[in-house]
């Protein structure tokens, strides 16, 4: 069994490694989704988009994706914003967020990718930095960087948004939006300013998912549908509007899918999560660390 | 009565619509219009379960292809003449339907739009690795030229794909005037409220995903006599997802005339553009015109007609 003990040990890594990756995909719906009640499946859309700005400029200027698309956060912090405030006057405050709401984002879904598809056409891109192709091995154990540096770039990520949410004003504010929004309104602070705040904090977020995506493999415009069903799989099964339950989520999914790949072949591992998906709907709505 | 008079008469605009495709002597008016029909069957499908409940189904293209798959699947299996072929479509759709909605419409109504956006990418990975059905490799259909009676085969589609649209646009007005409709009616303005006043909301809600769910799977099961050669990626295409949102969007999703509209203004302009401009070009169009509408028009052409009519008074 020596083989396939070497084989589960890296199957759980890969997994691991994956799961990182994995929440920085999701933090930024579980923002949305979980905390604001947005429902915006064009998230991966925003994601890719970070991965073709995070590509033109490593091929023009050679820097590093990473850095790229930490410049590039206040620009989708600006893109978000904006997004919510049109989804707010259109839709939000005329109550029609179900159905209008839906199609909105996902005709943003779709503009985004056939857009992307008429400027680069349906190539696959990659981007160059040193940490692509060397791998760290310890013992039997095996880690690529390509998949290490996005594991701990996203957990950074989900370090610095935690503590936003718990330690400052506006971050507790964002939380207190889900809850009570008039007991907000008293403590003078303007629900849909808030709204727009953390909108724009989780599109932001998009930008290095989506290096970290062009990190991990080569991207094409539709790859970004891949990563709906992972998304709120994830979402839900950590549970909606709990940011370490999406870490969780991430590294449940991230191992599967990779036990997954290695045992049944890859391409098996999109469906993981919609299983994972029915399941957890079908069992515990509420999520592993669900309200 | 009224419902079999409207019936009447679409079956006799559908008589005069294939007399007329006939007398243009090009087939080319027939695949063209086979498209435009298909999307009138599919819109109007999507309609019953969005417009008429208030659920998105995000999934319309993975309703369509196990239609077509039913069908690729038949084929390898017995011969069966095409439209015993739509009644499989229609049940494998329509029982698909009924378990997702199932799993996900107890809960938020987000859930079930997020379920059925991931259904398709799910059963896409299951077809592309079930050999049987051609795989990621495609499968083949041979199309017989011709058919007793009808002549020419392409035809024959046609005047199927007609015959679908008039039982989906007649179900269509039927549920508007029927109690059930005014059950949809109540869950998509206040499903708790409706809830609460005793309506069955979750056996209607099941009700209407597997209509719509079969009516996709009816439009998708002659696809692959039309195409000769199906793929998972033109069977799974994210066209049909968009088209069957837009189009009730765009036409207006309050009644059945909306879906009709829709379909084939956006169904002609895309046969239109897809011959003189490019397919992309084309798709960029209908996301645009969807998110315009949205945004604009929140009740389509429809609400601006009936707006500039009250307006006019």
């Amino acid at each position: 069994m020596g083989l396939s003990f070497d084989l589960l040990i890296n199957a759980v890594i890969a997994g691991i490694l994956l799961g990182g990756f994995y929440t920085a995909v999701t933090i930024g719906v579980s923002i949305s989704f979980g905390i604001l009640d947005i429902v915006n499946i064009a998230h991966p859309a925003f994601i890719i988009l970070g991965s073709y700005i995070a590509y033109i400029v490593n091929a023009r200027l050679g820097i590093d994706p990473i850095a790229v698309s930490i410049i590039m956060l206040p620009v989708f912090y600006l893109l978000g914003a904006g997004v919510y405030q049109v989804y707010y006057e259109s839709f939000e405050r005329r109550g029609q967020e179900s159905l209008r709401g839906l199609s909105f984002f996902f005709g943003l879904l779709f503009v985004t990718e056939v857009m992307l598809i008429l400027v680069f056409g349906v190539d696959y891109r990659y981007v160059e930095a040193p940490y692509i192709g060397p791998s760290w091995r310890l013992g039997v154990m095996d880690f690529p960087l390509r998949m290490l540096v996005p594991c701990i770039t996203a957990l950074a990520l989900f370090a610095a948004l935690e503590l936003f949410l718990s330690y400052t004003f506006i971050g507790r504010a964002i939380a207190a939006v889900a809850q009570d929004q008039l007991a907000l309104r008293l403590m003078g602070a303007s629900p849909v300013r808030i709204k727009r705040i953390a909108f724009g904090i989780s599109i932001a977020t998009a930008s290095v998912a989506g290096a970290l995506l062009i990190i991990i493999q080569p991207v094409e415009p539709s790859v970004g549908r891949e990563y709906i069903g992972r998304v709120f799989a994830i979402c839900v099964l950590g549970g909606l509007g709990s940011l370490p339950g999406t870490v969780i989520g991430a590294m449940l999914l991230g191992i599967l899918e990779s036990f997954t790949a290695t045992f049944y072949g890859p391409s098996w591992a999109p469906a993981v999560a919609f299983g994972v998906l029915l399941l957890t709907l079908a069992f515990r709505p509420a999520g592993l660390l669900g309200r | 009565m009224r419902t079999r008079v409207f019936l009447l008469l679409l079956i006799a605009v559908a008589i005069v619509v294939f007399f007329a495709a006939r007398l243009v002597s090009n087939d080319y008016v027939f695949f063209a219009g086979y498209t435009v029909l298909q999307f009138v069957v599919l819109a109007t499908a999507w309609n019953i379960l969005g417009g008429y409940t208030g659920y998105v189904n995000f999934g319309s293209a993975a309703f369509f292809a196990l239609g077509a798959y039913a069908t690729v699947f038949m084929h390898k299996l017995y011969p069966l003449p095409l439209p015993l072929l739509i009644v499989i479509g229609a049940a494998v759709s329509g029982i698909v339907g009924l378990g997702m909605g199932y799993l996900t419409l107890r809960l938020r109504g987000a859930f079930f739009a997020i379920a059925t956006l991931a259904l398709a990418v799910v059963l896409q990975t299951l077809v592309v690795n079930w050999d049987f059905v051609g795989g990621s490799r495609g499968a083949y259909i041979i199309r017989p030229n011709e058919i007793a009676l009808i002549g020419p085969y392409i035809q024959y589609l046609f005047l199927l794909m007609l015959a679908l649209a008039v039982i989906a646009l007649a179900i269509a007005r039927g549920i508007e005037r029927s109690q059930l409709g005014y059950g949809f009616a109540t869950i998509r303005d206040d499903e708790l409220a409706a809830e609460a006043s005793g309506v069955p909301t979750l056996r209607l809600k099941l009700i209407a995903t597997t209509l719509s769910g079969a009516l996709m799977g009816m439009a998708g099961a002659p696809f692959p006599y039309y195409i000769g050669y199906l793929q998972p990626s033109s069977a799974f295409g994210l066209e049909y997802a968009v088209n069957s949102i837009a189009m009730p969007m765009i036409g207006g999703t309050t009644s059945w005339v909306g879906p009709l509209i829709g379909a084939i203004l956006l169904g002609s302009l895309q046969q239109i553009a897809t011959v003189t401009i490019s397919s992309a070009v084309n798709l960029l169009i209908v996301g645009l015109l969807l998110v315009g509408f949205v945004i604009i028009a929140p009740n389509g052409i429809v609400g601006l007609v009936q707006g500039w009519i009250r307006g006019a008074k």
